[in-house]
């Protein structure tokens, strides 16, 4: 049924923001540590052994690909809900302190990709059953 | 007749934000047909939209949340509030190839803490070039450049002034919002097409609504990998903003 998708879902979420609340109160931050991820990463892995013992298949998919098809449109509505206004009425030096950082990331990406692409090689993959 | 309209939209709010977004979405992919033959993503002409619209809104009413300070769009509240966006980024996940989040695991590691620091630093030297001098001002205004939660959060923590505060918030906003804007057109340039380089690329990034928003408008397939990595760069901000990096800039600047 498509209810156990989401409800699946549900719980992934939930969960995953839980720990991270959690993670976040025993580090003594006010902040949520990668409790999205954490959700992600554990709908990964349920997701998978479920899948496996033929717990979660067809309609119950469903339900989870149905909130992956609408991500972009809920995006969209993000977008249209930014404080544009305030961010640029900030005046110039916080456009320009937004906009570096912008630039050194985007200017980052490739020296990390190759550092990436070069490290597997040194290690190989030996520790990758463990 | 104005009133009844007004008590249904207002009233099923979400779902007048379902009707308004998706007939955004279809403005955006008949534009990015009719007039980029497709080049330019209408998911990225729809992202445009809604920034430009949200600018319009706060102009309008001088609220700060964009067109949701509109009474009539109050719904897209719901729709793109963190709620949603969080359970639909939760479910772009089902489709990940765990192998290759492996290979990227120890990068993606790497890239959070090179993108909190490279942004911190470019946040304070733009700081410094406007004149601040103290180690409080300029560690806040390089927390904003992080992200607009990690400016605050640090600036509260090691009492900054509001003023400086709202400066770091909206040094956190623009780099959103360029990150959504820009993403699509620098993809290319920065080899930004394969679940590694996204999971780089949220690292380096980290504000969660642009890598989102940026992603979704290059390739819907990168997306989960991006906000994998992005979901700890806000954390992780925070949790060096206060301490580490602001005894580092005490240590520089006395």
């Amino acid at each position: 049924m498509i209810i156990y998708g989401v409800a699946f879902l549900a719980l992934c979420t939930l969960a995953g923001l839980f720990i991270g609340e959690l993670l976040g109160k025993w580090m003594g931050i006010p902040a949520n540590v990668g409790g999205v991820g954490i959700a992600m990463l554990l709908l990964i892995g349920l997701g998978s052994y479920l899948g496996k013992r033929g717990l979660f298949t067809g309609k119950s998919e469903q339900g989870v690909s149905f909130w992956a098809a609408v991500y972009i449109p809920i995006v969209v509505a993000m977008a249209a809900q930014q404080n544009v206004y305030g961010a640029i009425s900030g005046g110039p030096m916080a456009i320009l302190a937004g906009t570096c950082a912008v630039v050194v990331a985007f200017a980052l990406v490739p020296v990390l990709v190759r550092i990436g692409n070069r490290e597997p090689d040194a290690v190989v993959t030996t520790k990758s059953a463990g | 007749m104005y009133e009844s309209l007004m008590k249904v939209i207002t009233g099923y709010g979400l779902i007048s934000g379902f009707a308004v977004i998706g007939l955004t979405m279809w403005v955006s992919y008949w534009i990015s047909d009719t007039f980029t033959k497709g080049r330019l993503h209408g998911s990225a002409i729809a992202i445009l939209l809604g920034l430009v619209l949200s600018y319009v809104g706060g102009a309008f009413t001088g609220g700060s949340k964009g067109v949701v300070d509109i009474p009539l769009l109050s719904g897209i509240g719901l729709l793109g509030g963190a709620m949603l966006r969080d359970f639909a980024i939760v479910a772009t996940a089902f489709g990940v190839s765990v192998d290759e989040l492996k290979r990227a695991g120890y990068v993606g590691v790497l890239a959070l803490f090179v993108g909190v620091g490279s942004s911190f630093i470019a946040g304070v030297g733009v700081a410094m070039a406007f004149g601040y001098t103290d180690a409080v001002s300029l560690t806040t205004i390089g927390a904003g450049a992080v992200t607009y939660i990690v400016g605050p959060v640090t600036g509260a923590a090691i009492g900054a002034s509001s003023e400086v505060m709202a400066l770091s918030i909206a040094a956190g906003l623009i780099k959103a919002i360029l990150v959504m804007v820009m993403t699509p057109f620098v993809a290319p340039l920065i080899g930004l097409n394969s679940p590694r380089s996204a999971v780089i690329f949220g690292g380096l990034m980290g504000t969660s609504s642009g890598v989102a928003g940026g992603l979704a408008a290059t390739d819907p397939k990168l997306v989960p990998y991006g906000c994998l990595t992005a979901a700890f760069y806000t954390a992780l901000g925070c949790l060096l903003g206060p301490s580490l990096l602001f005894l580092m800039m005490r240590g520089l600047v006395g």
